[in-house]
Protein backbone atom coordinates (compact mmCIF):
# COMPACT_ATOMS: atom_id res chain seq x y z
CA UNK A 1 0.00 0.00 0.00
CA UNK A 2 2.60 2.63 0.86
CA UNK A 3 4.58 1.65 -2.07
CA UNK A 4 2.00 2.13 -4.35
CA UNK A 5 1.19 5.50 -3.04
CA UNK A 6 5.00 6.25 -3.41
CA UNK A 7 5.40 5.40 -7.06
CA UNK A 8 2.09 7.83 -7.85
CA UNK A 9 3.97 10.32 -6.01
CA UNK A 10 6.77 9.25 -8.25
CA UNK A 11 4.75 9.66 -11.40
CA UNK A 12 3.63 13.04 -10.66
CA UNK A 13 7.27 14.60 -9.44
CA UNK A 14 8.58 13.18 -12.65
CA UNK A 15 6.27 14.58 -14.71
CA UNK A 16 6.30 17.88 -13.39
CA UNK A 17 10.11 17.96 -12.59
CA UNK A 18 10.09 17.39 -16.58
CA UNK A 19 8.00 19.69 -17.81
CA UNK A 20 9.59 22.32 -15.75
CA UNK A 21 13.20 21.23 -16.90
CA UNK A 22 12.03 21.16 -20.70
CA UNK A 23 10.47 24.58 -20.27
CA UNK A 24 14.22 26.27 -18.82
CA UNK A 25 15.70 24.34 -21.19
CA UNK A 26 13.36 25.34 -24.36
CA UNK A 27 15.77 28.61 -25.55
CA UNK A 28 18.41 25.74 -25.82
CA UNK A 29 16.59 23.42 -27.97
CA UNK A 30 14.88 26.29 -29.78
CA UNK A 31 18.13 27.80 -30.92
CA UNK A 32 19.75 24.59 -32.25
CA UNK A 33 16.36 23.39 -33.81
CA UNK A 34 16.15 26.88 -35.76
CA UNK A 35 20.14 26.09 -37.00
CA UNK A 36 18.83 23.34 -39.01
CA UNK A 37 15.68 25.44 -40.68
CA UNK A 38 15.61 27.85 -43.74
CA UNK A 39 15.86 31.40 -42.53
CA UNK A 40 11.74 31.78 -43.97
CA UNK A 41 11.12 28.56 -42.09
CA UNK A 42 12.74 29.90 -38.94
CA UNK A 43 10.19 32.92 -38.74
CA UNK A 44 7.55 30.82 -39.81
CA UNK A 45 3.90 31.61 -38.08
CA UNK A 46 2.63 29.09 -36.54
CA UNK A 47 6.07 27.98 -35.48
CA UNK A 48 7.76 24.64 -37.04
CA UNK A 49 9.03 22.07 -34.29
CA UNK A 50 10.20 18.98 -36.51
CA UNK A 51 8.21 19.08 -39.63
CA UNK A 52 10.55 20.99 -41.18
CA UNK A 53 13.31 20.00 -44.20
CA UNK A 54 16.63 20.14 -41.93
CA UNK A 55 19.43 21.59 -43.83
CA UNK A 56 22.55 22.42 -42.66
CA UNK A 57 23.28 25.26 -45.35
CA UNK A 58 23.24 27.59 -42.00
CA UNK A 59 26.49 26.44 -40.82
CA UNK A 60 28.08 26.44 -44.29
CA UNK A 61 27.25 29.92 -44.91
CA UNK A 62 28.08 30.77 -41.36
CA UNK A 63 31.87 29.61 -42.01
CA UNK A 64 31.75 30.89 -45.70
CA UNK A 65 30.74 34.49 -44.90
CA UNK A 66 32.30 35.44 -41.56
CA UNK A 67 35.16 32.69 -41.34
CA UNK A 68 33.28 31.43 -38.18
CA UNK A 69 36.32 28.70 -37.31
CA UNK A 70 38.92 31.31 -36.78
CA UNK A 71 36.74 32.89 -34.24
CA UNK A 72 36.14 29.83 -33.07
CA UNK A 73 40.11 29.09 -32.77
CA UNK A 74 40.26 32.75 -31.05
CA UNK A 75 37.70 31.06 -28.28
CA UNK A 76 39.58 27.74 -27.64
CA UNK A 77 43.74 29.37 -27.86
CA UNK A 78 42.41 32.51 -25.17
CA UNK A 79 40.77 30.08 -22.95
CA UNK A 80 42.57 27.09 -22.63
CA UNK A 81 45.69 29.38 -22.96
CA UNK A 82 44.52 31.66 -20.10
CA UNK A 83 43.53 28.39 -17.94
CA UNK A 84 46.99 26.85 -18.47
CA UNK A 85 49.15 29.63 -17.94
CA UNK A 86 46.75 30.22 -15.02
CA UNK A 87 47.37 26.99 -13.49
CA UNK A 88 51.37 26.82 -13.79
CA UNK A 89 51.40 29.37 -11.71
CA UNK A 90 48.31 28.26 -8.81
CA UNK A 91 49.78 24.59 -9.07
CA UNK A 92 52.94 25.78 -6.62
CA UNK A 93 50.76 28.52 -5.22
CA UNK A 94 48.26 26.30 -3.93
CA UNK A 95 50.40 23.52 -3.33
CA UNK A 96 52.19 25.08 -0.65
CA UNK A 97 49.79 27.09 1.45
CA UNK A 98 47.88 23.80 1.23
CA UNK A 99 51.00 21.72 2.65
CA UNK A 100 52.57 24.61 4.20
CA UNK A 101 50.84 26.58 5.83
CA UNK A 102 52.28 29.93 7.27
CA UNK A 103 50.80 32.02 10.10
CA UNK A 104 49.62 34.21 7.16
CA UNK A 105 48.17 31.66 4.75
CA UNK A 106 44.52 32.75 5.48
CA UNK A 107 45.39 36.21 4.78
CA UNK A 108 47.04 35.64 1.30
CA UNK A 109 44.11 33.65 0.45
CA UNK A 110 41.38 35.97 1.29
CA UNK A 111 43.29 38.69 -0.27
CA UNK A 112 43.62 37.25 -3.52
CA UNK A 113 39.70 36.23 -3.24
CA UNK A 114 39.47 40.06 -2.60
CA UNK A 115 40.82 40.88 -6.49
CA UNK A 116 38.09 38.41 -7.47
CA UNK A 117 35.47 41.23 -6.24
CA UNK A 118 36.67 44.20 -7.75
CA UNK A 119 34.20 45.07 -10.53
CA UNK A 120 36.15 44.73 -14.20
CA UNK A 121 34.69 48.31 -15.15
CA UNK A 122 36.66 50.01 -12.31
CA UNK A 123 39.70 48.92 -13.93
CA UNK A 124 38.09 49.33 -17.93
CA UNK A 125 39.70 52.65 -18.43
CA UNK A 126 43.79 52.34 -17.71
CA UNK A 127 43.60 48.36 -19.01
CA UNK A 128 42.39 49.75 -22.28
CA UNK A 129 44.86 52.73 -22.21
CA UNK A 130 47.29 50.24 -21.25
CA UNK A 131 46.73 47.88 -24.13
CA UNK A 132 45.97 50.72 -26.57
CA UNK A 133 49.80 52.33 -26.04
CA UNK A 134 51.70 48.44 -25.77
CA UNK A 135 49.59 47.45 -28.73
CA UNK A 136 48.13 44.57 -27.12
CA UNK A 137 44.20 45.32 -28.12
CA UNK A 138 43.12 43.07 -30.63
CA UNK A 139 45.48 40.33 -29.98
CA UNK A 140 44.62 36.93 -28.68
CA UNK A 141 47.79 37.08 -26.23
CA UNK A 142 46.38 40.52 -24.81
CA UNK A 143 43.17 38.66 -23.72
CA UNK A 144 44.91 35.49 -22.36
CA UNK A 145 47.09 37.52 -19.85
CA UNK A 146 43.65 39.98 -18.87
CA UNK A 147 41.85 36.52 -18.12
CA UNK A 148 45.10 34.08 -16.61
CA UNK A 149 45.01 37.73 -13.99
CA UNK A 150 41.17 38.04 -13.57
CA UNK A 151 40.92 34.54 -13.14
CA UNK A 152 43.55 33.30 -11.13
CA UNK A 153 42.22 33.40 -7.57
CA UNK A 154 39.48 31.63 -8.58
CA UNK A 155 42.13 28.94 -9.61
CA UNK A 156 44.40 29.32 -6.78
CA UNK A 157 40.98 29.05 -4.73
CA UNK A 158 39.89 25.82 -6.32
CA UNK A 159 43.36 24.11 -6.58
CA UNK A 160 43.32 25.16 -2.88
CA UNK A 161 40.06 23.43 -1.15
CA UNK A 162 41.51 20.12 -3.53
CA UNK A 163 44.89 19.81 -2.37
CA UNK A 164 44.25 19.79 1.23
CA UNK A 165 41.91 16.60 1.26
CA UNK A 166 44.73 14.97 0.61
CA UNK A 167 46.16 13.41 3.49
CA UNK A 168 49.15 14.44 4.72
CA UNK A 169 49.99 11.26 6.77
CA UNK A 170 50.73 9.30 3.22
CA UNK A 171 53.73 11.66 2.30
CA UNK A 172 54.95 10.73 5.83
CA UNK A 173 54.55 6.93 5.47
CA UNK A 174 55.75 7.19 2.30
CA UNK A 175 59.21 9.19 3.71
CA UNK A 176 59.30 6.60 6.10
CA UNK A 177 59.57 3.98 3.45
CA UNK A 178 62.65 5.86 1.97
CA UNK A 179 60.93 7.54 -0.74
CA UNK A 180 63.16 10.07 -1.91
CA UNK A 181 61.40 13.76 -2.55
CA UNK A 182 60.94 13.05 -6.33
CA UNK A 183 59.80 9.55 -6.12
CA UNK A 184 57.41 11.17 -3.32
CA UNK A 185 55.94 14.16 -5.64
CA UNK A 186 55.78 11.61 -9.14
CA UNK A 187 54.02 8.33 -7.60
CA UNK A 188 52.36 9.69 -4.32
CA UNK A 189 51.62 13.24 -4.11
CA UNK A 190 50.42 13.84 -7.83
CA UNK A 191 48.25 10.82 -8.88
CA UNK A 192 45.89 12.65 -6.13
CA UNK A 193 46.30 15.55 -7.48
CA UNK A 194 45.44 15.49 -10.79
CA UNK A 195 41.73 14.96 -10.38
CA UNK A 196 41.35 18.51 -8.61
CA UNK A 197 43.50 19.99 -11.35
CA UNK A 198 41.28 18.42 -13.78
CA UNK A 199 38.39 19.90 -12.37
CA UNK A 200 40.29 23.18 -11.76
CA UNK A 201 40.74 23.45 -15.45
CA UNK A 202 37.53 22.67 -16.60
CA UNK A 203 36.14 25.08 -14.77
CA UNK A 204 38.43 27.64 -15.51
CA UNK A 205 37.99 27.07 -19.17
CA UNK A 206 33.98 27.73 -18.90
CA UNK A 207 34.67 30.62 -17.04
CA UNK A 208 37.01 32.08 -19.56
CA UNK A 209 34.82 30.79 -22.83
CA UNK A 210 31.77 32.43 -21.75
CA UNK A 211 33.80 35.92 -20.20
CA UNK A 212 32.04 38.94 -21.84
CA UNK A 213 33.61 41.89 -20.97
CA UNK A 214 37.20 41.64 -21.28
CA UNK A 215 36.63 39.83 -24.71
CA UNK A 216 34.03 42.56 -26.10
CA UNK A 217 35.52 45.60 -24.69
CA UNK A 218 39.62 44.69 -25.59
CA UNK A 219 39.00 43.16 -29.17
CA UNK A 220 37.88 44.00 -32.80
CA UNK A 221 37.99 42.00 -36.37
CA UNK A 222 41.07 39.91 -35.20
CA UNK A 223 41.30 38.21 -31.82
CA UNK A 224 37.72 38.29 -31.22
CA UNK A 225 36.50 35.40 -30.05
CA UNK A 226 33.17 33.36 -30.29
CA UNK A 227 31.18 35.52 -27.63
CA UNK A 228 32.46 38.67 -29.30
CA UNK A 229 31.54 37.38 -32.94
CA UNK A 230 28.24 36.54 -31.83
CA UNK A 231 27.82 39.98 -30.52
CA UNK A 232 28.21 41.22 -33.78
CA UNK A 233 24.77 39.45 -35.28
CA UNK A 234 22.62 42.45 -32.66
CA UNK A 235 22.86 45.00 -35.79
CA UNK A 236 21.89 42.42 -38.69
CA UNK A 237 21.04 42.49 -42.19
CA UNK A 238 17.97 40.71 -43.28
CA UNK A 239 16.73 37.53 -42.22
CA UNK A 240 19.08 35.98 -39.54
CA UNK A 241 17.52 33.89 -37.06
CA UNK A 242 18.57 30.25 -38.92
CA UNK A 243 22.27 31.81 -38.88
CA UNK A 244 22.14 33.25 -35.63
CA UNK A 245 21.17 29.75 -34.43
CA UNK A 246 23.99 27.99 -36.27
CA UNK A 247 26.51 30.15 -35.04
CA UNK A 248 24.94 30.13 -31.58
CA UNK A 249 24.76 26.24 -31.48
CA UNK A 250 28.38 25.87 -32.39
CA UNK A 251 29.18 28.51 -29.69
CA UNK A 252 27.58 26.81 -26.90
CA UNK A 253 27.81 23.02 -28.07
CA UNK A 254 31.06 22.14 -27.03
CA UNK A 255 30.80 24.08 -23.51
CA UNK A 256 27.74 22.76 -22.97
CA UNK A 257 29.07 19.14 -23.33
CA UNK A 258 31.98 20.04 -20.63
CA UNK A 259 29.71 21.96 -18.37
CA UNK A 260 27.31 18.74 -17.91
CA UNK A 261 30.70 17.00 -16.47
CA UNK A 262 31.47 19.58 -14.14
CA UNK A 263 28.45 20.01 -12.14
CA UNK A 264 29.99 19.50 -8.76
CA UNK A 265 33.05 21.45 -9.30
CA UNK A 266 30.96 24.60 -9.91
CA UNK A 267 29.63 24.71 -6.57
CA UNK A 268 32.76 24.17 -5.38
CA UNK A 269 34.62 26.66 -8.23
CA UNK A 270 32.12 29.68 -7.20
CA UNK A 271 31.04 29.56 -3.71
CA UNK A 272 34.93 28.96 -2.45
CA UNK A 273 33.81 26.55 0.57
CA UNK A 274 31.06 28.78 1.41
CA UNK A 275 28.41 26.02 0.89
CA UNK A 276 29.32 22.52 1.65
CA UNK B 1 56.87 19.18 11.16
CA UNK B 2 57.82 21.98 7.99
CA UNK B 3 61.43 23.39 8.44
CA UNK B 4 62.98 26.35 7.45
CA UNK B 5 63.80 25.11 4.27
CA UNK B 6 60.25 23.98 3.46
CA UNK B 7 59.06 27.26 4.62
CA UNK B 8 61.43 29.49 1.99
CA UNK B 9 60.40 26.93 -0.83
CA UNK B 10 57.05 27.54 0.11
CA UNK B 11 57.56 31.46 0.07
CA UNK B 12 59.31 30.98 -3.39
CA UNK B 13 56.36 28.69 -4.87
CA UNK B 14 53.92 31.44 -3.71
CA UNK B 15 55.96 34.53 -4.90
CA UNK B 16 54.29 34.58 -8.50
CA UNK B 17 50.84 34.37 -7.96
CA UNK B 18 51.27 36.90 -5.31
CA UNK B 19 53.22 39.17 -7.33
CA UNK B 20 51.13 39.04 -10.38
CA UNK B 21 47.85 39.58 -9.06
CA UNK B 22 49.31 42.50 -6.78
CA UNK B 23 50.49 44.22 -10.10
CA UNK B 24 47.17 43.11 -11.43
CA UNK B 25 45.18 45.12 -8.38
CA UNK B 26 47.74 47.65 -7.60
CA UNK B 27 48.47 49.47 -10.87
CA UNK B 28 45.08 49.50 -12.88
CA UNK B 29 43.47 50.60 -9.08
CA UNK B 30 45.95 53.42 -9.24
CA UNK B 31 45.71 54.85 -12.58
CA UNK B 32 41.86 54.87 -11.95
CA UNK B 33 42.46 57.12 -9.17
CA UNK B 34 44.57 59.10 -10.77
CA UNK B 35 42.61 59.61 -14.00
CA UNK B 36 39.67 60.32 -12.13
CA UNK B 37 41.23 63.66 -10.42
CA UNK B 38 42.43 64.68 -13.97
CA UNK B 39 40.74 66.29 -16.48
CA UNK B 40 41.59 64.26 -19.65
CA UNK B 41 39.52 62.97 -23.00
CA UNK B 42 40.75 61.14 -25.64
CA UNK B 43 39.36 63.24 -28.02
CA UNK B 44 41.25 66.52 -26.78
CA UNK B 45 44.71 65.93 -27.00
CA UNK B 46 46.95 68.51 -24.83
CA UNK B 47 47.90 68.84 -21.19
CA UNK B 48 45.74 66.57 -18.58
CA UNK B 49 45.27 69.29 -15.80
CA UNK B 50 44.18 68.11 -12.37
CA UNK B 51 41.02 69.61 -11.63
CA UNK B 52 39.82 67.82 -8.09
CA UNK B 53 36.60 66.32 -7.62
CA UNK B 54 35.58 67.82 -10.54
CA UNK B 55 34.68 64.54 -12.57
CA UNK B 56 33.09 62.94 -9.47
CA UNK B 57 31.20 66.43 -9.28
CA UNK B 58 29.79 65.49 -13.31
CA UNK B 59 29.53 62.33 -12.56
CA UNK B 60 26.95 62.31 -9.50
CA UNK B 61 24.76 65.71 -10.96
CA UNK B 62 24.56 63.62 -14.63
CA UNK B 63 20.92 63.04 -15.19
CA UNK B 64 22.16 59.72 -16.53
CA UNK B 65 23.50 58.36 -13.13
CA UNK B 66 20.43 58.80 -11.20
CA UNK B 67 19.28 56.30 -14.08
CA UNK B 68 22.20 54.51 -13.96
CA UNK B 69 21.53 53.49 -9.85
CA UNK B 70 17.82 53.10 -10.19
CA UNK B 71 18.50 50.76 -13.06
CA UNK B 72 21.23 48.70 -11.32
CA UNK B 73 19.51 48.33 -8.09
CA UNK B 74 16.45 47.16 -10.17
CA UNK B 75 18.32 44.85 -11.85
CA UNK B 76 20.22 43.22 -9.40
CA UNK B 77 16.94 43.25 -7.41
CA UNK B 78 14.92 41.85 -9.67
CA UNK B 79 17.05 39.05 -10.88
CA UNK B 80 17.81 38.24 -6.98
CA UNK B 81 14.02 37.57 -6.18
CA UNK B 82 13.60 35.27 -9.09
CA UNK B 83 16.36 33.54 -9.01
CA UNK B 84 16.24 32.69 -4.89
CA UNK B 85 12.87 32.20 -5.31
CA UNK B 86 12.71 30.12 -7.92
CA UNK B 87 16.03 28.09 -6.82
CA UNK B 88 14.25 27.27 -4.21
CA UNK B 89 11.44 25.80 -5.41
CA UNK B 90 13.65 24.02 -8.00
CA UNK B 91 15.61 22.49 -5.51
CA UNK B 92 13.03 21.37 -3.57
CA UNK B 93 10.96 20.14 -6.89
CA UNK B 94 14.45 18.14 -8.15
CA UNK B 95 15.08 16.99 -4.39
CA UNK B 96 11.99 14.89 -4.85
CA UNK B 97 12.13 10.91 -5.81
CA UNK B 98 11.23 10.85 -9.37
CA UNK B 99 12.50 9.09 -12.59
CA UNK B 100 15.51 10.94 -14.70
CA UNK B 101 16.56 12.92 -11.69
CA UNK B 102 20.13 13.20 -13.61
CA UNK B 103 18.63 14.45 -16.81
CA UNK B 104 16.24 17.12 -15.08
CA UNK B 105 19.25 17.96 -13.37
CA UNK B 106 21.13 18.92 -16.59
CA UNK B 107 18.19 20.61 -18.79
CA UNK B 108 17.99 23.26 -15.48
CA UNK B 109 21.87 23.39 -15.07
CA UNK B 110 22.05 24.10 -19.24
CA UNK B 111 21.73 27.94 -19.34
CA UNK B 112 24.76 28.54 -16.97
CA UNK B 113 27.19 27.64 -19.58
CA UNK B 114 25.19 29.51 -22.39
CA UNK B 115 27.49 32.49 -23.47
CA UNK B 116 25.89 35.52 -22.46
CA UNK B 117 25.75 37.50 -26.23
CA UNK B 118 24.20 34.36 -27.15
CA UNK B 119 21.52 33.97 -24.63
CA UNK B 120 21.01 37.63 -24.93
CA UNK B 121 20.49 37.66 -28.72
CA UNK B 122 18.65 34.75 -28.99
CA UNK B 123 15.60 36.10 -26.16
CA UNK B 124 15.59 39.07 -28.20
CA UNK B 125 15.36 38.02 -31.36
CA UNK B 126 13.89 34.42 -31.36
CA UNK B 127 11.99 34.84 -28.59
CA UNK B 128 11.05 38.84 -27.79
CA UNK B 129 11.10 40.09 -31.44
CA UNK B 130 7.49 41.86 -31.53
CA UNK B 131 6.87 40.35 -35.89
CA UNK B 132 9.00 37.12 -35.68
CA UNK B 133 9.11 36.23 -31.94
CA UNK B 134 7.85 33.32 -30.51
CA UNK B 135 5.90 35.47 -28.09
CA UNK B 136 4.64 37.39 -30.85
CA UNK B 137 3.18 34.20 -32.37
CA UNK B 138 2.05 32.43 -29.79
CA UNK B 139 0.12 36.14 -28.65
CA UNK B 140 -1.19 36.36 -32.31
CA UNK B 141 -2.39 32.70 -31.80
CA UNK B 142 -4.27 33.89 -28.80
CA UNK B 143 -5.70 36.60 -30.32
CA UNK B 144 -3.80 39.22 -28.81
CA UNK B 145 -1.65 42.27 -29.65
CA UNK B 146 1.77 41.16 -29.80
CA UNK B 147 4.44 42.76 -27.13
CA UNK B 148 7.37 45.10 -27.93
CA UNK B 149 9.47 43.67 -24.87
CA UNK B 150 12.50 45.42 -25.64
CA UNK B 151 11.00 48.79 -26.67
CA UNK B 152 8.31 48.95 -23.86
CA UNK B 153 9.85 47.20 -20.85
CA UNK B 154 13.45 46.97 -21.54
CA UNK B 155 15.05 46.82 -18.26
CA UNK B 156 12.60 43.89 -17.15
CA UNK B 157 13.16 42.07 -20.05
CA UNK B 158 16.51 42.23 -19.35
CA UNK B 159 15.76 41.20 -16.06
CA UNK B 160 14.29 38.27 -17.33
CA UNK B 161 17.01 36.70 -19.84
CA UNK B 162 19.94 37.41 -17.08
CA UNK B 163 17.45 35.78 -14.20
CA UNK B 164 17.45 32.46 -16.72
CA UNK B 165 21.14 32.64 -16.90
CA UNK B 166 21.53 32.55 -13.00
CA UNK B 167 18.64 30.33 -12.18
CA UNK B 168 20.93 27.43 -12.77
CA UNK B 169 23.69 28.46 -10.48
CA UNK B 170 21.04 29.47 -7.50
CA UNK B 171 19.48 25.87 -8.03
CA UNK B 172 22.08 24.26 -8.12
CA UNK B 173 23.81 25.80 -5.06
CA UNK B 174 20.51 25.44 -2.95
CA UNK B 175 20.20 21.67 -3.96
CA UNK B 176 23.52 21.26 -2.62
CA UNK B 177 22.51 22.50 0.91
CA UNK B 178 19.74 20.50 0.46
CA UNK B 179 21.01 17.47 0.33
CA UNK B 180 22.80 17.94 3.28
CA UNK B 181 20.06 18.33 5.44
CA UNK B 182 19.65 15.39 7.72
CA UNK B 183 16.70 13.46 6.37
CA UNK B 184 15.61 12.28 9.99
CA UNK B 185 15.23 14.97 11.11
CA UNK B 186 12.17 15.81 8.49
CA UNK B 187 10.93 12.58 8.86
CA UNK B 188 10.78 12.97 13.04
CA UNK B 189 9.09 16.02 12.17
CA UNK B 190 6.33 14.26 9.71
CA UNK B 191 5.64 11.80 12.50
CA UNK B 192 4.96 14.39 14.85
CA UNK B 193 2.73 15.36 12.60
CA UNK B 194 3.96 18.72 10.91
CA UNK B 195 2.54 19.57 7.45
CA UNK B 196 4.76 19.84 4.38
CA UNK B 197 4.47 23.90 4.79
CA UNK B 198 5.74 23.55 8.24
CA UNK B 199 8.58 21.49 7.61
CA UNK B 200 9.63 23.86 5.03
CA UNK B 201 9.33 26.91 7.39
CA UNK B 202 10.81 25.27 10.47
CA UNK B 203 13.37 22.89 9.12
CA UNK B 204 14.11 23.61 5.76
CA UNK B 205 14.02 26.85 5.44
CA UNK B 206 17.02 27.86 8.38
CA UNK B 207 18.19 25.05 7.28
CA UNK B 208 19.11 27.15 3.82
CA UNK B 209 19.83 30.50 5.06
CA UNK B 210 23.37 30.13 4.78
CA UNK B 211 23.28 28.93 1.10
CA UNK B 212 21.21 31.77 0.22
CA UNK B 213 23.23 33.95 1.87
CA UNK B 214 25.96 32.91 -0.06
CA UNK B 215 24.03 32.66 -3.19
CA UNK B 216 22.57 36.00 -2.87
CA UNK B 217 25.83 37.78 -1.49
CA UNK B 218 28.17 36.23 -4.75
CA UNK B 219 24.77 36.56 -7.63
CA UNK B 220 25.12 40.51 -6.51
CA UNK B 221 29.04 40.75 -6.43
CA UNK B 222 28.52 39.78 -10.68
CA UNK B 223 25.02 41.11 -11.47
CA UNK B 224 26.39 44.61 -10.32
CA UNK B 225 29.23 43.89 -13.78
CA UNK B 226 25.88 42.89 -15.72
CA UNK B 227 27.49 44.56 -18.97
CA UNK B 228 27.04 42.23 -22.73
CA UNK B 229 23.40 41.20 -22.36
CA UNK B 230 22.72 45.20 -22.45
CA UNK B 231 25.06 45.91 -25.35
CA UNK B 232 23.90 43.43 -27.25
CA UNK B 233 19.73 43.84 -26.77
CA UNK B 234 19.22 47.94 -25.94
CA UNK B 235 22.46 49.40 -26.02
CA UNK B 236 21.09 50.86 -22.94
CA UNK B 237 18.14 52.21 -24.53
CA UNK B 238 15.70 53.97 -25.06
CA UNK B 239 17.56 56.97 -23.48
CA UNK B 240 19.12 55.33 -20.09
CA UNK B 241 15.65 53.21 -19.47
CA UNK B 242 18.47 50.37 -19.22
CA UNK B 243 21.94 51.71 -18.88
CA UNK B 244 23.39 50.51 -15.74
CA UNK B 245 26.21 51.70 -13.52
CA UNK B 246 28.81 49.29 -15.77
CA UNK B 247 27.44 50.25 -19.33
CA UNK B 248 27.23 53.56 -18.21
CA UNK B 249 31.00 53.65 -17.09
CA UNK B 250 31.66 51.99 -20.54
CA UNK B 251 29.69 54.68 -22.85
CA UNK B 252 31.50 57.32 -20.93
CA UNK B 253 35.02 55.77 -20.97
CA UNK B 254 35.19 54.07 -24.65
CA UNK B 255 32.36 55.49 -26.43
CA UNK B 256 32.82 59.68 -24.60
CA UNK B 257 36.14 58.81 -24.28
CA UNK B 258 36.25 60.74 -21.38
CA UNK B 259 38.98 59.25 -19.37
CA UNK B 260 38.36 60.99 -16.43
CA UNK B 261 34.91 61.04 -15.80
CA UNK B 262 35.12 57.26 -16.60
CA UNK B 263 37.65 56.78 -14.18
CA UNK B 264 35.47 58.23 -11.25
CA UNK B 265 32.70 56.09 -12.19
CA UNK B 266 35.13 53.30 -11.93
CA UNK B 267 36.09 54.12 -8.00
CA UNK B 268 32.66 54.83 -7.43
CA UNK B 269 31.57 50.95 -9.02
CA UNK B 270 34.52 49.49 -7.29
CA UNK B 271 33.55 50.85 -3.67
CA UNK B 272 30.05 49.96 -4.38
CA UNK B 273 31.44 46.12 -5.39
CA UNK B 274 33.41 46.55 -2.18
CA UNK B 275 30.69 47.18 0.68
CA UNK B 276 29.18 43.43 -0.60
CA UNK B 277 32.52 42.20 -0.98
CA UNK B 278 33.09 42.49 2.73
CA UNK B 279 29.82 40.53 3.81
CA UNK B 280 30.82 37.71 1.52
CA UNK B 281 34.54 37.65 2.25
CA UNK B 282 33.64 37.51 5.90
CA UNK B 283 31.52 34.57 5.18
CA UNK B 284 33.95 32.41 3.49
CA UNK B 285 36.23 33.18 5.73
CA UNK B 286 34.74 32.04 8.66
CA UNK B 287 34.41 28.77 7.06
CA UNK B 288 37.99 29.06 6.34
CA UNK B 289 39.86 27.25 9.15
CA UNK B 290 43.54 26.81 8.40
Amino acid sequence: MARAVTSQRKAINTIFAWIVGLMIFFPILWTVLTSFKTEAQAIADPPLFVSFDWTLENYVTVQERSNYFRHFFNSVIISVGSTIIGLLIAIPAAWSMAFVPAKRTKDVLMWMLSTKMLPPVGVLVPIYLIFRDTGLLDTRIGLVIVLTLSNLPIIVWMLFTYFREIPVDILEAARMDGASLKSEILYVLTPMAVPGIASTLLLNIILAWNEAFWTLNLTAANAAPLTAFIASYSSPEGLFYAKLSAASTMAIAPILILGWFSQKQLVRGLTFGAVK
Amino acid sequence: MATEHSRAAARLMISPAVILLLGWMLIPLGLTLYFSFLRYNLLMPGANPFVGWENYEFFFTDPAFNAAILNTMLLVGGVLLITVIGGILLALLIDQPMWGQGIVRILVIAPFFVMPTVSALVWKNMFMNPVNGLFAHIAKGLGMQPFDFLAQAPLASIILMVSWQWLPFATLILLTALQSLDSEQLEAAEMDGASALSRFFYIMLPHLARAITVVILIQTIFLLSVFAEILVTTGGGPGTASTNLTYLIYVQSLLQFDVGLGSAGGVFAIILANIVAIFLMRMIGKNLDI
